[in-house]
């Protein structure tokens, strides 16, 4: 009689830790992510709003309300158009010749194949190189007296280009380090798609006579249109955030114009760069100029990555 | 057929070759730059290149730091991730859903943007210059608790857990006793790719640490900027911080890329 009530209790205890384990710990469990999230990653994004509102340097103590004079000095300054142009120019360059070469690579190696996985970890291996390390490579490929490019293009016939001074030059060059980076990762995407499409579609439009291309166009596009779109708006957003590349080109090539400037008349600045440049390279630390710079990159992102979300819909809706 | 081979072959040449003229490069002198033909072969002097590396730069210091960092950032992106994709995967809770699809699409969220509040951040609570201001923000991202709730839906039989319930085990219980083991090599893949991401991540190092107390990367853009014409000092360099990581991806690339195409499916 008397150990009843105790069991009782000692039941019921179990049963609240019972919910607290079974109802509470799942949230406590991927809490870690989300207070991560929220302190360095949602702070300082909204952060970045508040401080464009304001004339705010790391050098002086107070800040003032400016409301929206930053972006108006923004849209009137013809070196955020510069950079904004270049962005725009590098990012085109770089990611659309890149998609084309990745899915026809990821065709390729979605056959039967001989030494599949050698040609996939070298195609990986540009990927595995960090940024720092494929810039001072390429800046010594692209070298004007020494490089090797140079020396194979003089062999063909054509003079000794000075990659880094020109726009078109230097942007080229640019975009091929990201390509170089870049392409074998992303044919490494699509090629895990396209291994998710059924076998017997191939070989029914073989039996059919559909030519290898035929193929790729009609059966393997249509296929992996999700992972399509997924990568283009990947690649958008990070070629919408190109910096290190400018930043180390300019300073290994050493044309003048300092760390941030994207050479010394500013040919191949990106809109991160022009960030970096007001906020941390400016003698001035100019933290509210620089954050309205972000928010207004932010737009751009947005704005070209819905754009080309509704392009690539609509093109390879097109072709089934 | 041939020509498939062949093309591919192209291709694997070009992605090899910038890699191995670094190191022709770095294992030469200077004046071998400016010869014509430029050298294809690997020189004799790249140890007294790699020597001067360190007598220019802290790069034994960069060293150390970069594999503190990388490492640190690895296991607990590796213990936080499968922690999370588990309780996405397998256990049952409120919300669960909404809060998958806001993991992921924070992915989409471009980091360069919050940059300067970050910065701030840092300077309030005294982190600049070092490794916690890499290593904090780092501890677990959105990539990898995806990649485990991915693998985890998958591989992580239910009657499992289930059995585990019935003999008494807590959650915490089936997590130590259940998970892990059966986590074990997602996870290890996690921390591969992990762990080389951190090992050339620069942007951030260059913004808050200073030149004095470098990661890898940093040690190396300093390399490359005070010494314009030296190529041949700024490619030892980059030999020693790269060729460590291309070493490891050569032994495990088949589990890194099968990582890779196992993470980007429905991605």
């Amino acid at each position: 009689m008397s150990t009843l009530p105790l069991a009782v209790t000692r039941r019921r205890r179990r049963g609240v830790r019972h919910t607290l384990d079974t109802r509470v710990s799942p949230y406590a469990y991927v809490a870690p992510f989300f207070l991560l999230f929220c302190a360095f990653g949602l702070f300082p994004l909204i952060y970045t709003a508040w401080v464009s509102l304001h004339e705010w340097t790391l050098l002086s103590e107070t800040q003032t309300f400016i409301g929206l004079g930053n972006y108006g000095t923004l849209l009137a300054d013809g070196y955020f158009w510069n950079a904004t142009f270049n962005t725009l120019s590098i990012g085109v360059l770089s990611t659309v010749p890149q998609l084309v070469l990745a899915i026809w690579l990821a065709h390729l190696l979605n056959k039967r194949l001989r030494f599949a996985t050698l040609f996939r970890i070298s195609l990986l291996l540009p990927n595995v190189t960090s940024v720092v390390a494929v810039v001072v490579i390429f800046s010594q490929l692209f070298g004007r007296d020494f490089g090797l490019i140079n020396w194979v293009l003089g062999g063909l016939g054509a003079g000794h280009i000075d990659w880094a001074a020109g726009t078109a030059t230097s942007h080229l060059a640019l975009s091929v380090m990201i390509m170089w980076r870049w392409t074998g990762y992303n044919a490494l995407i699509f090629l895990a798609a396209m291994q998710a499409v059924p076998r017997e579609l191939y070989e029914a439009a073989t039996l059919d006579g559909a030519s290898n291309l035929k193929q790729l166009r009609s059966i393997t596009i249509p296929m992996i249109r999700p992972t399509i779109i997924f990568v283009v708006i990947v690649s958008t957003i990070g070629a919408m955030q190109i910096i290190a590349e400018p930043m180390l080109f300019g300073q290994s090539t050493g044309g003048g114009g300092g760390l941030a400037t994207g050479g010394p008349d500013r040919q191949f600045q990106t809109l991160a760069l022009f960030v970096y440049e007001q906020g941390f390279a400016n003698s001035t630390f100019d933290f509210g100029y620089a954050s309205a710079a972000s928010w207004l990159m932010f737009l751009a992102v947005v704005i070209v990555a819905g754009i080309n979300f509704l392009l690539t819909r609509k093109v390879k809706g097109g072709l089934v | 057929m041939r020509l498939r081979y062949l093309t591919l072959t192209g291709v694997a040449f070009f992605s090899a070759f910038p890699l191995y003229y670094s190191v022709v490069v770095a294992s030469r002198h200077n004046s071998a730059l400016a010869q014509v033909p430029p050298p294809l072969l690997p020189g004799g002097n790249f140890f007294t290149n790699a020597a001067r590396v360190f007598d220019t730069v802290p790069f034994g210091l960069a060293l150390l730091n970069s594999l503190i960092v990388a490492g640190s950032i690895s296991v607990a992106v590796m213990f936080f991730s499968t922690l999370a994709g588990f309780a996405f995967a397998k256990l049952r809770f409120r919300g669960k859903n909404a809060m998958l699809v806001i993991t992921v699409a924070t992915m989409m969220v471009p980091a360069q943007l919050g940059i300067i509040p970050l910065y701030m951040l840092m300077v309030k609570l005294e982190w600049t210059g070092t490794n916690y201001a890499l290593i904090v923000p780092a501890l677990v991202n959105a990539f990898g608790v995806f990649f485990m709730t991915q693998y985890l839906s998958r591989a992580l039989p239910t009657e499992l857990l289930e059995a585990g319930r019935v003999d008494g085990c807590t959650t915490w219980g089936l997590f130590w006793h259940v998970v892990l083991p059966t986590a074990r090599p997602a996870a290890a893949v996690l921390g591969m790719l992990t762990f080389m991401s951190a090992w050339n991540d620069y942007f951030w190092p260059l913004v808050v640490l200073s030149p004095d107390n470098p990661t890898v990367q940093v040690a190396l853009s300093t390399l490359a900027s005070g010494y314009v014409n030296d190529y041949v000092l700024g490619l030892a360099g980059t030999a020693v911080g790269t060729l460590p990581l291309v070493l490891v991806f050569a032994l495990f690339g088949k589990q890194i890329i099968g990582g890779i195409m196992q993470g980007a499916v429905k991605g």
